[in-house]
């Protein structure tokens, strides 16, 4: 027979067993999962967000240029919403039933405890509204939080624009970031993201079951305040970027002007360009999506992303370098036949003068001087050593800041093209000399710069050898910038300035110079003009100058793409932002010239690939065709209606991006 | 009698006494660390449930040592009274009871309210006790099987009318005192197989347990082919087992309330809910959980501070214990409850009298099986029923009801080397 008092082990064994998995399972909630112990925060714990203002960013003159605006989020917590009248806070939002539906769906979808935007940034009659009958909804709260304002709507690729964090940016920022931020996506917004942003404060309470606040938790000792964005003081002088910007509608390219002094950056035109407001608030998404859709692509930040040859305005470097290395002297001449034969080729000269100096060669914008002075620094160390001495006078030319980042205080600045000797190795063998690389010596070809960089060699020259890293932001707050005071030398004496210069004075100052018609009066302004080819179109119309001559107070880069010559359009836009910065105003005659400057519609033709599929050959030749007959009538600036109907015709899918008036 | 009685209460197992007390001020401490305290509460507040749970407490003490007081023999012969009167209190209940969340299970008496299904237990206790003594049986025959029966599942089924579910499960606790008294192990086998293809039934697809079962079946059939009356009881078996599948799915959807039916859906995590009646299992773990290791400290339980867990100091007082003293504390509860199950069943072997032991081994299963199903369900192992932690969880009913289930073996373990 069984033992029956053994039985008494199994029963207490089964106690054992039974005791054992209790306890393997409260040690697994307890101790190996914290599930439990993050649910039981967020239970109690809420945490309301105190969104600190955005920084201000002044201009140079203290005016406010970019501000900060109050703005209302709905918020909801899904779980904590009672049956409500779905119709009336519809109607205080106005929106309409099926989207207050929606709108809830997804709150849910993304937390049914956290409090949801419901609506974003809800109109201020909205607000008032639903201030009356908020206590009808439980669940909803608002969440005041401010928004960007940029009074004067301009300067859309510079100040950039912000927007709701992506998830990508918050695993970027090791979670600084909350899903519902905002973050400074490009421009200034993005780069002085750090310091205008300020520090987001946390209020953490504690509520019990019945969602009433118990208190604050812990006594506030995680309780943060939010800290406002700093100021920021810009070099920016808002009335001459306005002027730019407007001198520059509805045309394409790129104006940057500089105060030689300190590197501040005075205004930075990139066109086509768009109010900022415009990505600002609900429509943000679509508005950026217009952008982007553009064939004219205002979201390129032309003045340091758009590449250009930089042209005729290229040869006051190679003048100064040929100074400096002594291959010529301010006497020296050529003789010009109105044009350059290098190797095979020839490259023409626009002017007739025989025999030429340095002087009028700049003034003149003289192909063939230049191609001799290239010529000569190639080949002062014998034919054998030209792909050194080209390696030489490349690095020369870089110290200038070509073919490399001048570190401009925005996202995204882009360096250009300018090849070290190996690439022609790589291209030509090693058997490759000044012929093959002649092009450069009137800034075509091969070397590609940026409007910035282009602009701030002119601040070389009108320093008389050094700049000052070019930049934005000249202060945070109080506190000025260090890094904006070193000067950088390019390695070429004070001396050889003069002659360039006096060259430079003469293209705009005298009737043989290129750019007289851009003479300023009373302001004695030194330039170059430049017409670029360019193999896709129409020439682009170049100018760099800088005023006055003594002691210069801006430098400047006009690029107009496809506009001719660079005396027609970006001689004239220089001048007139000169007098305005320097003066304030463009004066006398010159104003209705600054109406008829604004007026000139020059954007290229876009080939819409999705309507023409192939493009026959009558069309690119009537292409061809208005784009010659086009540039006649800029040479003899012909101000004639035909011209306009060839451009509006150009112009049928033209959108908004020129709201700037 | 004065000397004899010293004697006895020498006897007295004063360990399990020592344990009896501990678990109680522990649930003391944490009935009163359940409910809010305003900032400028007074020390000590009668009125409230820990001041209330106090007095129950003293009063069950005093209940405990006056039963310690009484003549042990007398347990055995008025048992059948106790049993009669608990039964007689059943029936009245579904008359007169008060109803409370659902269950006409209190029957009002003044300021207090009596819950006879708490009586029943050691009333069925007692009487099975003398059943099982009286008459000796083996239970290998089918009368003393289903005498024994009847004697469990009239308070059973009585209690079922209620209808409380949980204070009925725990008469199943009876099982394994008669197993220790000679039931066939199979009837616990069988049990244990109808909970494992309960669940299987909501887990697995009928279809494929249909098939693992004829599989095992076709298996052990095949081992043993040269015996034909295990191959017929085989087949017996696998025929019950899928019937009871369809029945169990039948009696599931038909039978259950709504809210069981609900409650053990959750359990087997056929469904999810985070606000309806899987709330208080969510919330209850979530205040286990986030004590971790060592507690939140007393107090200091922002769970239970803030009113999180329903029915905090009573069905579910394990979870404050949970989160202010952490796994710590959780461990020592479940050590000193088993180390007093154990101590009990120690007891009980050591009885002259199948009476005592009888009644001992009642007492601890009826204990273990509010332990397990309590602790149980407020962590999720074990569907929702209401049944209160022993000694700990808030209420006079439940305290007395179980230091006099307690104290009466206590008392019968006292005289274990005289009569009966």
């Amino acid at each position: 027979m069984e033992q029956l008092f053994n039985r008494k082990y199994i029963i207490q064994g089964l106690f054992i067993v039974v005791a054992l998995i209790l306890l393997a399972k409260l040690f697994y909630i307890q101790i190996v999962s914290d599930k439990a112990f993050v649910s039981a925060e967020s239970n109690v714990l809420k945490k309301k967000f105190k969104y600190p203002a955005r920084g201000a960013i002044l201009d140079r003159t203290g005016k406010v240029i970019v501000q900060n605006e109050p703005v209302y989020d709905l918020m909801v917590i899904p779980n904590e919403v009672k049956a409500f009248d779905t119709l009336a806070l519809a109607n205080a939002l106005e929106i309409s039933l099926a989207d207050a539906r929606k709108f809830m769906r997804k709150a849910r979808a993304k937390s049914p405890y956290q409090a949801t935007p419901f609506v974003k940034q809800i109109s201020v009659q909205s607000y008032a509204r639903l201030q009356e009958i908020m206590y009808r909804f439980p669940g909803f709260s608002t969440q005041d939080r401010t928004i960007r304002h940029y009074p004067d709507s301009v300067g859309g690729q510079l100040f950039g624009y912000v927007k709701e964090v992506s998830q990508l940016d918050i695993e970027k920022s090791e979670n600084y970031y909350r899903s519902g931020d905002y973050i400074g996506k490009s421009g200034l917004e993005r780069s002085y993201e750090e310091v205008l942003r300020g520090e987001r404060g946390v209020v953490n309470t504690i509520y019990d079951v019945h969602n009433t606040p118990q208190g604050s938790y812990a006594d506030g000792k995680y309780d943060i305040n939010a800290i406002a964005g700093e100021r920021l003081i810009s070099g920016i002088d808002i009335q001459v970027q306005k002027l730019g910007e407007e001198l520059m509608q509805n045309k394409v390219g790129a104006i940057v002007a500089i105060e030689p002094s300190s590197g501040e950056i005075i205004s930075m035109v990139s066109s086509p360009g768009y109010d900022p407001n415009l990505l600002v608030g609900k429509d943000q998404g679509n508005h950026y999506m217009d952008l982007i859709g553009n064939p004219y692509r205002p979201s390129l930040v032309r003045p340091i992303q758009g590449y250009y040859p930089p042209g005729s305005a290229f040869k006051p470097i190679d003048a100064l370098i040929g100074l400096q290395e002594g291959v010529i002297d301010p006497n020296t001449t050529f003789f010009c036949p109105h044009y350059y034969q290098a190797g095979n080729r020839k490259i023409k000269c626009e002017h007739f003068d025989g025999s030429i100096s340095l002087r009028r060669g700049i003034a003149r914008s003289c192909n063939t001087y230049f191609c001799y002075v290239f010529q000569k620094l190639i080949t002062k160390n014998g034919m054998k050593n030209q792909r050194q001495t080209y390696q030489e006078w490349r690095d020369k030319v870089s110290k200038f800041g070509f073919g490399v980042k001048l570190d401009i205080d925005l996202p995204f600045e882009k360096k250009g093209y300018f090849y070290n000797s190996d690439h022609y190795d790589k291209l030509y063998g090693k058997r490759w000399g000044y012929t093959n690389v002649i092009s450069q010596a009137i800034g075509q070809g091969e070397i590609t710069a940026t409007p910035l960089q282009i602009a701030n060699a002119m601040a070389v020259i009108a320093n008389r050898g050094y700049y000052i890293k070019p930049h934005l932001i000249k202060a945070i707050g109080d506190r000025i910038k260090k890094e904006y005071v070193e000067k950088n030398y390019v390695g070429v004496d004070a001396k050889h300035f003069e002659p360039v210069i006096d060259g430079m004075q003469d293209a705009v100052n005298t009737s043989w110079g290129t750019a007289v018609l851009s003479r300023i009066p009373n302001i004695l302004m030194c330039g170059k003009t430049g017409t670029v080819q360019n193999s896709r179109g129409k020439n682009h119309s170049v100018f760099i100058g800088f005023a006055p001559r003594d002691n210069p107070k801006i430098a400047i880069a006009v690029i107009v793409e496809n506009a001719g010559y660079g005396s027609t359009y970006a001689a004239p836009i220089a001048s007139y932002m000169v007098e305005k910065y320097i003066t304030r105003q463009v004066s006398g005659a010159r104003a209705n010239q600054v109406e008829w400057m604004k007026s000139q519609n020059l954007l290229p033709l876009i080939i819409d690939k999705s309507k023409k599929p192939k493009l026959t050959k009558a069309d690119s030749l009537s292409i061809k065709k208005a784009d010659s007959a086009k540039r006649i009538q800029d040479s003899i600036r012909i101000k004639s209606a035909s011209s306009k109907e060839v451009i509006s015709v150009q112009l049928n899918k033209k959108t908004k991006i020129n709201t700037n008036k | 009698m004065q000397q004899q009685g010293n004697r006895f209460f020498f006897n007295v197992d004063w360990i399990s006494v020592l344990i009896y007390i501990c678990l109680c001020a522990i649930g003391f401490v944490n009935i009163y660390a359940s409910i809010p305290h305003p900032e400028n509460s007074s020390a000590f507040d009668f009125g409230s449930s820990y001041g209330k749970q106090l007095i129950y407490i003293i009063t069950g003490l005093i209940l405990g040592l006056s039963i310690l007081l009484f003549d042990g023999r007398l347990f055995n012969v008025f048992s059948p009274f106790v049993y009669g009167g608990t039964l007689l209190l059943l029936v009245v209940v579904l008359f007169v009871g008060r109803n409370v969340g659902g269950n006409q299970a209190w029957i009002p008496l003044g300021s207090f309210r009596l819950q006879p299904s708490e009586f029943a237990k050691f009333g069925t206790a007692l009487f099975l006790a003398r059943y099982v003594s009286s008459f000796n049986p083996k239970f290998r025959d089918f009368k003393s099987i289903f005498f024994a029966a009847i004697i469990v599942l009239a308070p059973l089924a009585l209690i079922m009318l209620q209808p409380d579910t949980g204070s009925a499960l725990v008469f199943l606790a009876f099982m394994f005192p008669l197993y220790r008294e000679g039931l066939s192990g199979y009837f616990l086998l069988i049990f244990l197989g109808m909970i494992v293809l309960f669940v299987a039934d909501f887990l697995v697809p009928s279809a494929i347990l249909i098939g693992i079962i004829i599989a095992v079946a076709g298996l052990f059939i095949y081992a043993n082919k040269r015996k034909q009356t295990i191959i017929i009881t085989t087949v017996m078996v696998t025929v019950i087992a899928i019937a009871y599948l369809f029945l169990v799915k039948v009696a599931f959807n038909n039978i259950l309330a709504p809210h069981q039916r609900t409650r053990i859906e959750l359990m087997l995590g056929l469904k999810t809910d985070n606000k309806g009646a899987g709330y208080n299992v969510i919330q209850s773990q979530i205040a286990i959980g986030s004590g971790q290791a060592t507690g939140r400290g007393f107090l200091q339980g922002t769970q239970t501070k803030y009113g999180y867990v329903p029915a905090q100091s009573t069905d579910f007082i394990f979870s404050t214990v949970g989160e202010e003293w952490g796994f710590v504390g959780c461990f020592v509860i479940i050590g000193l409850f088993i180390f007093l199950l154990l101590r009990l069943i120690n007891l009980a072997e050591r009885q002259r009298s199948t009476f005592s032991r009888v009644y001992g081994y009642s007492v601890a299963c009826i204990l273990f099986f509010h332990v397990f199903i309590n602790i149980g369900m407020t962590i999720g192992i074990i569907p929702v029923i209401g049944i209160p932690l022993p000694f700990i969880s808030y209420g006079g009913s439940s305290l007395w009801s179980f230091t006099i289930l307690l104290f009466i073996f206590l008392k019968l373990d006292s005289n274990r080397m005289g009569f009966i």
